[in-house]
This record gives C-alpha cells, structure tokens and sequence, in this order.
C-alpha cells in the first residue's frame, strides 16, 4: 500500500516535498535528497522534465527514491506521451511498486529548453486521471482487460489562483476527484485570503478529496518577483515587503514558510502541505520541525511490487 | 480560410540560385483573400525576383500567372503550357497548390513561396487568426463555438489549464484563453454541464494521425 494514502486515510496532517531530477545522468543526488527528505516528508515527488526542460526521467528517479529508503511520487505529464506510453509507464510504475502518480498535463514545451518540440499532448490531465483509475480497476483506456492490475494512487494538481474564479477552480478540482484523483497537490500558496475563498468554494463541493496546499519557501525577494511574473502564480504583498525588507532573507524565507504552514493547517479541508523548495530541499527538515510537524507518522510498511493481489 | 504569409525572399532566393526562367503561379482563392498570393502579390513577387537575379547579374527571367484556384485539377493543369516555359516554379497557392502544380509536371520543380499557416480568418485589419484545425470530428456544438484543438496550446478537452490567468493563455499573454472563453459563454448560456462532463479522449485518427486523409463521396463520385 502506499504510504501516503495510508497517512491521509489515517486522516493524518500529510506533508510531501518536491525533488527535481537533475539534468544529467548521476543519481547520486537525487538519493541523497531522498534521504534527506524520507525522515521529515511522508512522500516525495519527482518532477517530469518541469518547465519542459530535458532531465532524467521521473520514473527512473522514483526508482532511486524508493530504493535510498523514500516513498516517491511519480510526477507523469501528458505532454511527452500519448496514452500508448502513458499507459505503459502506468504498468511500469506499478511493476516497480511506484503507486503514487501525479497526473499532469505538463508546463507547455515552449517554456523549456526544446520549445521546437512537438507537443503530445493526446490526453489532458483529467483524461490521465480517468485512464489511471480505469487501469487500477482492471481495464486498458480502448477496453481491454489488465490481467494483472497496476495498483495505482493517482493524484493531481490545481492552481487555486488560476482563472476564471475560485468557484471554478474548485468545481475543476471536484471534476478531478470525480475522474480518479486521491489527492491533490496545490500550486504554491503565499496568498492565504485567495486560498481560504478557494478551500470554502471546495467545502461547498463537499470536501470531494484531500487537499495538500502548496509551499516555497522564498530564497530572496528576487525569487518572490520572479514567481510574481509567472502565470497562474499570486504573491502577497505582505510577503515581498518582508522578503524585501529582511536582512538575512533565506532565514526570512524559511520562517514565512513555517508560518503558512501553521496558518494551512488552521484553514478546514486542507490534508496536507506540498513543500516545494527545488534547489534548497536542505531547508524542508527545518520547515517541517519547525512547523510542528515531527515526528512523521509511523505507517506498516506492507509489499507493494507487482499487481493488485 | 486557409491563411498562408509569404516566405521570407532570402529563403525563396536561395532555392532560386540556378534558375534562369521562374514562372511565379498565383492563386485566386484563399491566399488571395488574406493577400499572400493572388495576382497582385505574384506580380510583385516576379518583379522582385528580377530585381534580385539584376543586381546578382545573373539572366533570370520571371513572370507572374494566376489561376481561380489551385486546388482544382483542371486549374492546374491549366498552368502545363506556362510551366513548360520556365524552369522553376513558385506556387503562391497554399501547400494543397504546391503540391497539385508539382503533380501537374513531376520532372519539373515547383518551389512553396508561402508558409502555409492555418485555417482562420480576418479579425482585424492586417491581423489573422487560427479557428480551425481541421481535426475531422467537429466538436464545437459542445463548446460554444469555441475550438479546444486550434485555439488551447495544450488541446485540453477539460479545461482551463491552471497557467490561464485573466482570461489570457499562459503560453502567449496575446493569445486570450479558450478555455476561459468557453467557460464563460457556456455559463452565460446557463450550460454548466461541460463543468461536470469528464470529457473522453479525443479520436485523433480523423485528424491526421490515422496517415493522410481522404473521403469518398458516392454521390459525387459517378
């Protein structure tokens, strides 16, 4: 069984974090991550080629997470594959005991460091979802019997912050669930006002899936402006004061962090947090302590290579 | 529509290197309407080339001849006796022209003077947009008119994406979101159901992928 959807059936607060393969062919790192992060994190995600840029694949990294002591989640987007291979890396994952899969449409090539790429893009996220929990149930997307089923935990992501509205945010979020979606990853969230209207529109859903909100701790206000500039992405104006105005900012960063985190937990609805702090993953352990979220909760580990027995 | 722009000259120049006698064939259908290559631009493009071929000091000639369409069989083989005369062409049709005046002479070679784009229109002057992208299964009775395939970067069927963000497309603040767009016509219209809908995967195999298309008509074809 997966570790993570055993924490959140627990109906314990969950925390994930992020890792992000690196772009060349040494694992090294990605192990040492994983040891880092096993400890404080209940589940860690690997990232599939984020911003579209070329890095080692996302299953093999899960491989080296899972083997340095790490419950990885499978980050699979749908703008490399079409549902042949999608439905292949679903089996392989499975084959290889990776349950946890979170089903992306994938940041568009033109971001990445190939933007003359063709994009897939034969299904959308949604379609993955429905796909990835019609396997687990036994059956191909064109119908055909799985002799042996992949056991998969599929999860997705929602941007809170994205257009039209919160309500309908919310409503995309419910549709996700309604498609095969265990959990949901959040974007970032520095924005709590904007997060609590998006959890209350998800409460008048009815709650339909658990909700691990989104964290970065920022590194300086430089990064905070960056992320100011990205689509979909909505940064406070009482962060970039304290970002700017902090004379030691990654200390700063880190203590914005925790306070969030402590402020998420407060707000009804919301499972979990997703920190997100690719390229200062040393400060996750101290956000998670911090934040009072030690020790992690012990859960059985039980065999989960192969099949649905 | 099908909207094509010229290529630019230096390109077109370089594959006219060793011509001597250029035929440039426009068309009077699509491309002239977004005026890319009917008559006036294929007279202005056979003028350029002896210009260009004058100042390089080569002998080159070059004329312009424009046909209703390309696209239609008789059309094309209507250009034989011009193509006869020249040693290179340059269709200013659409690919689908290029390709009809190429089987018209298959010895000879016939040169694309335009970048074919997309099928779309007029919005305002100067400026065109895609609307279609011809993908075989029409789904815009389901979404307001609105098409998911040509006009989302990321052909979502159960949109918006979480990078859309005031109304714009994350790939391209120029380019408004189809999703938002869909969204907030059908809940205009008071049809929130596509909100509901988990919308299957599309059959890609009319739009390309089941290898080039063809559809036979029985009625028509006696």
């Amino acid at each position: 069984m997966s570790r993570l959807s055993e924490v959140l059936a627990a109906g314990r607060f969950a925390v994930t974090a992020e890792i992000g393969p690196p772009k060349h062919a040494d694992a090294r790192k990605v192990r040492e991550l994983a040891r880092l992060l096993a400890p404080c994190t209940d589940a860690q995600n690997l990232t599939d080629n984020q911003t579209a840029v070329v890095r080692l694949c996302s299953l093999a990294a899960a491989v080296h997470v899972r083997e340095a002591g790490g419950e990885p989640v499978l980050q699979l987007t749908c703008r490399d594959r079409n549902r042949i291979a999608l439905q292949s890396d679903l089996l392989g994952a499975a084959s290889l005991g990776i349950e946890n899969v979170l089903c992306l449409t994938g940041d568009h090539q033109k971001f990445g460091n190939h933007p003359q790429a063709k994009g897939v893009f034969d299904l959308d996220s949604v379609q993955l979802l429905a796909m990835a929990r019609g396997m687990g149930e036994g059956r191909f997307l064109n119908g055909e019997e799985i002799k042996a089923p992949p056991r998969l935990f599929p999860g997705a992501a929602e941007n809170p912050f994205a257009g039209p509205s919160a309500a309908f945010r919310a409503a995309r979020l419910a549709k996700k669930a309604r498609a095969g979606a265990r959990f949901i990853q959040t974007q970032v969230v520095y924005d709590l006002a904007g997060f609590q209207a998006f959890m209350a529109a998800v409460r008048q859903l009815g709650n339909p899936v658990p909700v691990l909100a989104g964290v970065t701790p920022p590194k300086s206000a430089r990064a905070l402006k960056y992320m100011q500039g990205i689509p979909g992405f909505r940064v406070s104006e009482e962060a970039l004061r304290r970002m700017e105005g902090a004379s030691d900012p990654k200390e700063e960063g880190i203590r914005l962090a925790v306070e969030l985190i402590r402020q998420l937990r407060e707000v009804p609805g919301v499972a979990g947090v997703h920190i997100m702090a690719i390229g200062w993953e040393e400060a996750v352990p101290r956000i998670v302590e911090e934040s009072g979220l030690m020790p992690r909760p012990e859960i059985q580990e039980t065999d989960g290579i192969g099949g649905a027995a | 529509m099908i909207v094509a722009q010229a290529k630019p000259f230096p390109e077109l120049a370089q594959m006219l290197q060793d011509a001597r006698r250029v035929l440039v064939a426009g068309c009077g259908g699509c491309v002239a309407v977004c005026q890319a290559g009917g008559e006036q631009e294929a007279r202005i493009l056979a003028e350029a080339i002896r210009l260009w071929a004058g100042e390089q000091g080569r002998p080159m000639e070059a004329r312009a001849v424009v046909v209703p369409r390309q696209c239609e069989p008789e059309w094309a083989q209507s250009l034989g006796p011009a193509m006869d005369e020249a040693d290179v062409v340059v269709s200013l049709g659409c690919g689908v022209g290029v390709g009809f005046l190429a089987e018209v002479r298959p010895g000879m070679r016939v040169l694309p003077g335009l970048n074919t784009s997309f099928g779309g229109g007029t919005v305002s002057p100067g400026v065109f947009e895609e609307r279609c992208r011809m993908c075989g299964d029409c789904v815009l009775g389901r979404t307001g008119g609105i098409c998911p395939v040509a006009r989302c970067a990321k052909n979502l069927w159960n949109g918006p994406c979480g990078g859309s963000a005031d109304g714009r497309c994350e790939v391209d603040p120029q380019v408004s979101c189809a999703w938002h767009q869909i969204a907030q016509r059908l809940t205009a219209r008071g049809e929130t159901g596509f909100l509901e809908e988990i919308a299957p995967p599309k059959d890609w195999s009319t739009a390309g992928d089941g290898g080039p298309r063809r559809i036979v008509r029985e009625d028509l074809a006696s």
